[in-house]
């Protein structure tokens, strides 16, 4: 049984949340560069530019990446050999983000859904735990922007729509966003599942960087011929044209009822920040 | 693709002057507001109040910065997606309002009021919260503190650069998105 202090964890987890609110991932940087190699707009130029710009900005002076620091998404793999010592898991990460927003002079973004009162210290973290064999603790962090939440949408397709169905419901959901959640993007798809867990599945699959492909062949050749549709719509940076729309398509899939074909778009702006620590 | 330089009061004419894809440097004053700070402003004009922001050749720029660090006057604090304020935008601009500055598209009730009145939607680059904060010189609260983020402030800026995307003569510099099939 692997023992984890608490402290260790809260300390590590706070550093990470406020790093990635600074340090733009190096396969967005990567991408961002490739992007600005294949654009042909000038605007689109322009803005590629203006983000390479600002993500370096970011680091040099320890400013925010982007205004919109997120909600905090965790992603969990707990070992089911290791164990906290001294506190509980949820209550450590939930402190260690709230810390993290304060002493690194993070946007508090999170207010009651009617009366709008903020709650001032950026909580609750939203926090999805797997229970996993193994003695190892995985934790996944996101801040995740509210402009391209409010793109993002789930549906329940039926089985006879098939891949045409999907793709139809993702080229539909990018082209109606448009300009509003900072393109160039990265598109997460969730396919199968039920209700709940395919939008999870959109979620999760952003954390793979950029210049991984999909361990399946058949899913990374569907997340290519569905990323070069997207990039012919002509959006492009900030929606002012071009052929940089988005800069990946992540696609996972899970079973799902025979009568069923839930598909979830989650859509990531540009500004794509996450991170994670494994312990012990 | 003209390339303006502006200070805030903007005259109607100087406003009916600028066309989509022209280049806008703003200098001078700004006033900040977004979703709450939007609702409590008509709240107030409803009741028949006065509101904390000078309507008249004003520019709204659509943020809410991160706080700012020590020996800086405003954090991050690049533009946020506009659609959130059509409801109030038309009523502001009816008032005196001349630009609004955001990101994202407009509703065709705000572009008919751009015609209308004499307005202009700018798009900041969205995402660029780091970069575009090196434009801001002095930031302060003047209005609903307790919204913390969504408070309005009056920003003081230097070249603060932007696009026109919606222009007083009803163009759009947004792309339309090409569907095959």
């Amino acid at each position: 049984m692997a023992s984890i202090a608490a402290e260790r964890i809260q300390q590590k987890v706070r550093d990470m949340v406020i790093r990635v609110s600074r340090d733009l991932p190096r396969d967005v940087v990567t991408a961002l560069q490739e992007a600005r190699e294949r654009e042909t707009s000038e605007s689109g130029w322009q803005i590629l530019d203006e983000l390479l710009e600002n993500a370096e900005l970011a680091r040099k002076q320890d400013l925010p990446l982007c205004q919109d620091t997120g909600v905090g998404v965790f992603f969990v793999e707990y070992g089911e050999d290791c164990r906290v010592e001294g506190d509980s898991l949820p209550r450590v990460l939930e402190r260690a983000m709230a810390q993290a927003y304060e002493e690194g002079l993070l946007r508090k973004s999170l207010c009651h859904p009617l009366t709008r009162q903020n709650t001032g210290d950026n909580t609750p973290a939203l926090i999805h735990t797997d229970l996993v064999p193994g003695s190892e603790l995985r934790i996944r962090f996101m801040a995740k922007g509210g402009g391209s939440e409010n793109m993002s949408r789930c549906t329940m397709l039926t089985p006879a729509q098939g891949w045409e169905g999907i793709k139809e419901f993702v080229l539909d959901r990018v082209a109606a966003a448009g300009p509003n959640p900072c393109p160039p993007t990265i598109v997460g798809v969730g396919v199968g599942g039920s209700f709940d867990q395919a939008p999870l599945l959109a979620k999760k699959s952003l954390f793979r960087p950029l210049d991984r492909e999909h361990p399946q062949t058949e899913i990374a050749e569907m997340e290519r011929e569905l990323l070069g549709e997207i990039n012919s719509l002509g959006i492009g940076p900030m929606g002012l044209g071009g052929r940089t729309t988005s800069l990946g398509v992540r696609m996972e899939m899970a079973p799902c009822h025979i009568a069923s074909l839930p598909v979830a778009v989650n859509i990531q702006c540009h500004s794509s920040r996450h991170e994670e620590v494994v312990f012990p | 693709m003209k390339t303006h330089h502006l200070r805030p009061p903007l005259s109607e004419e100087a406003v009916r002057e600028l066309r989509i894809g022209d280049r806008v440097y703003l200098s001078g004053r700004l006033y900040t507001a977004r979703d709450a700070a939007h609702k409590r402003l008509i709240q107030a004009l409803d009741q028949g109040e006065e509101i904390p922001v000078p309507l008249q050749g004003a520019v709204i720029y659509y943020v809410g910065p991160t706080p700012a660090p020590p020996g800086r006057p405003i954090g991050s604090a690049g533009p946020t997606t506009s659609y959130r304020m059509d409801s109030f935008s038309p009523r502001l601009y009816s008032l005196g309002l001349r630009a609004t500055m955001g990101k994202g598209r407009r509703s065709p009730e705000v572009k008919q009021a751009l015609q209308q009145y004499g307005g202009v939607y700018l798009a900041a680059t969205g995402g660029a919260g780091a970069l575009l904060s090196q434009c801001i010189t002095k930031a302060r609260i003047i209005a609903y503190e307790d919204l913390g983020p969504e408070a309005v402030r009056e920003l003081s800026v230097e070249n603060f650069p932007a696009v026109v995307a919606n222009d007083s003569h009803g163009g759009e510099l947004f792309a339309q998105p090409r569907r095959s099939g």
